[in-house]
């Protein structure tokens, strides 16, 4: 399975495209695609340069959690540093 | 310390401006990414793994208290309340918005402070020597040579699209404290046998993936023409420096396909055709820039005082601290203060907005108003009355910045890694603080001695990992982060590359190695030899032995 991420322009934050087609900061609520139909969503998403920069695929298992090689990468994108929990999206979670 | 005069003030101005507009432009979508980039780029502003990350100059590592409460104030109202010191005496901010950059440059140009030239295929913001002005074994102040430089190269329109970035360091002391064999170029001021100060020019330095030491390719260059010398050197990298590919495209490999010999010579025959042709300054203006750079009024003391000794005799971490922490300082009845920003378990070169404010406010009541960044992530406070180290040291403990561990196991220089950074492979910071968890009580530190652990969470070696005594280099085996061990680096005097150790190690694995090295090393070393030394004269062999040795 895939996602769609990117960093959002104005402030760089990470975010994944969503099912409503907008972009979210939680994973959990990324729209899940199909590895093979995930390359024409992605194109789409690239095209909204006014909304976000550097947007790719990444692989997801079937919870919506990272997986594969960028596991450990798309974590901390995810969550924030390891040497930092009160930072990112990881210290709203612990609140 | 150098003040802005109109030029640099206008310069400076007019950049901000210009980036506020172009910031304008993307947002509307008026201008694309690719072609932002290097637009922002120019500017300072890279894209990190969490969002954007700002680094901001600090020409030759040399602030004020002024600025240094500047650089607080963006870190509490533009960031999350910290900022980040790197190894070229710059500082980085992590979170920064897109938004919100052009609003900090002008806070940062009120203060004479800029984000130019910290990246880009330019001639980047020149390092120093953190102790220039202040220690005894210095020939004269190198910063005023590096504002000459500065001033020459900020914007120079020849030098503007290079094939590559290009990293320049200047130092005046036999104790190389700037790393000048490892850049591009580096330049080490000192006496020939008339007495004359000169310029040692080694160029092709580098680390990265492809490591050099820097070949001199001039002995003794007359510090009159510097610049028609650096315009020289950049002119034949510019013009035969590779453009086709990336990882081929630095200065280093340039001097060494063609030998630093004969790359001397397309230098020298450069030389004589701009020689004399108005690059190099007018004494006049040499003599103006040196003016800035004129010693603080330091007072007429005795160099032994009454008052430290006391303080020493009456508490034993004070007198670890003064040992390890403090330097001799040229003036009598003054010392250099080095500020750890290492404490154990800490973020190798994270400071805090309050520990910013604490630093400026001890640098203005005891130090002339004056701080300087070192290149290993540390800060320094170049002007410190022996009267006042004591006030220091527990105001310094107050604020968290106290850990004697300078130049020891534990102060460790690690690049942001994975934690923060597009480019990693693996995380460097944890391992950094799992290494200084280990070896946590200082007196143990201390009697380790000088011991230089450099970690880089990729092939980029932004931690210097080739010229630790012991380097880490992190890399991704199939997902996992594993890292590889390199023996017998020096980034100083005796420059020197690491060589690898052998297989790769699991982060579980990594500290224990470290442990291993150390362990035999304190049990092989002789009188006064530090890991080095020991490493040096017994070979790799009997370390790698250690290292690789059945649990």
């Amino acid at each position: 399975m895939k996602a769609v991420t990117a960093n959002r322009l104005d402030d760089g934050a990470v975010v994944y495209l969503g099912d409503d087609d907008q972009w979210t900061p939680h994973l959990c609520a990324a729209a899940r695609f199909d590895n093979a139909d995930a390359a024409p969503v992605l194109a789409a998403a690239k095209s909204r340069t006014a909304e976000i920069t550097d947007a790719y695929l990444i692989e997801i298992d079937g919870e919506g959690a990272p997986a594969g090689r960028e596991t450990l990468r798309e974590t901390i994108r995810t969550s924030g540093p390891t040497v930092r929990p009160d930072l990112g999206l990881q210290a709203g979670a612990s609140q | 310390m150098y003040r802005y005069d109109e030029f640099d003030a206008t310069l400076v101005a007019e950049r901000v401006a210009q980036f506020r507009g172009q910031v304008a432009r993307r947002l509307s979508g008026a201008l694309s990414e690719d072609e932002f980039k290097p637009l922002r780029l120019m500017n300072g502003l890279y894209l990190q793994l969490h969002a954007y990350m700002l680094r901001v100059a600090i020409p030759y590592g040399t602030l004020s208290s002024k600025q240094m409460r500047r650089l607080a104030h963006v870190a509490r109202k533009y960031d999350k309340g910290y900022g980040h010191f790197t190894t070229r005496q710059n500082i980085q901010y992590n979170w920064p918005a897109l938004v919100d950059t052009p609003d900090i440059l002008d806070d940062l140009a009120d203060v004479e402070m800029h984000a130019i030239q910290t990246s880009g295929n330019c001639i980047r913001n020149v390092t120093s020597d953190p102790y220039a002005g202040a220690t005894a074994d210095e020939i004269e102040d190198p910063r005023p040579y590096a504002e000459m430089i500065r001033q020459w190269s900020t914007f120079h329109p020849e030098f503007s699209f290079l094939p590559r970035k290009f990293k320049i360091a200047v130092t005046a002391s036999d104790h190389d404290r700037a790393a000048v064999k490892v850049h591009d170029i580096g330049l080490r001021l000192y006496p020939n046998e008339a007495g004359e100060a000169g310029f040692e020019v080694l160029v092709g330095g580098g680390l990265g993936r492809t490591p050099y030491v820097g070949h001199v390719i001039r002995r003794f260059l007359p510090k009159e023409h510097l610049l028609s010398y650096l315009e020289a050197i950049l002119r034949v990298y510019n013009t035969q420096g590779r453009r086709d590919n990336l990882y081929k495209a630095r200065i280093k490999i340039l001097v060494n396909s063609e030998g630093a010999d004969r790359f001397a010579d397309l230098v020298e025959a450069e030389w004589t055709k701009i020689k004399g042709r108005g690059v190099d300054l007018p004494a006049e203006e040499a003599a103006r820039i040196r003016a800035y750079f004129a010693p603080p009024d330091f007072e007429d003391l005795s160099d032994r005082s009454e008052k430290l000794e006391a303080a020493r005799a009456a508490d034993e971490d004070f007198a670890r601290w003064l040992r390890v922490n403090t330097k001799p300082h040229k003036a009598p009845g003054y010392a250099i203060v080095n500020i750890s920003l290492k404490s154990i378990g800490g973020v190798p070169g994270d400071i805090s907005d309050m520990q910013m404010e604490a630093v400026a406010d001890l640098a203005e009541a005891y130090s002339f108003d004056e701080i300087r960044a070192t290149h290993e992530q540390n800060l320094v406070l170049p002007h410190v009355k022996k009267d006042d180290l004591h006030a220091v040291w527990s105001a310094l403990g107050g604020a968290g910045l106290a850990t004697a561990n300078i130049g020891l196991v534990s102060d460790i220089i690690a690049c942001p890694g994975l934690d923060y950074c597009t480019l990693a492979n693996a995380r460097s910071i944890p391992i950094a603080q799992s290494i200084a968890e280990r070896f946590a009580d200082l007196g143990v530190q201390e009697d380790l001695g000088e011991l230089k652990i450099k970690i880089s969470g990729c092939i980029n070696a932004c931690g210097h990992h080739h010229v630790g005594h012991i380097g880490i280099l992190g890399v991704d085996k199939k997902g996992e982060e594993f890292y590889q061990i390199t023996l017998g680096g020096s980034g100083a005097e005796d420059a020197s590359l690491g060589e690898i150790a052998g297989r790769g190690l699991s982060s579980t694995q990594v500290v224990d190695a470290v442990e291993k090295l150390v362990g035999f090393y304190r049990g092989n070393r002789q009188d006064g030899e530090r890991f080095l030394d020991t490493y040096r004269r017994l070979g790799a062999g009997p370390f790698k032995e250690a290292l690789y040795e059945a649990a």
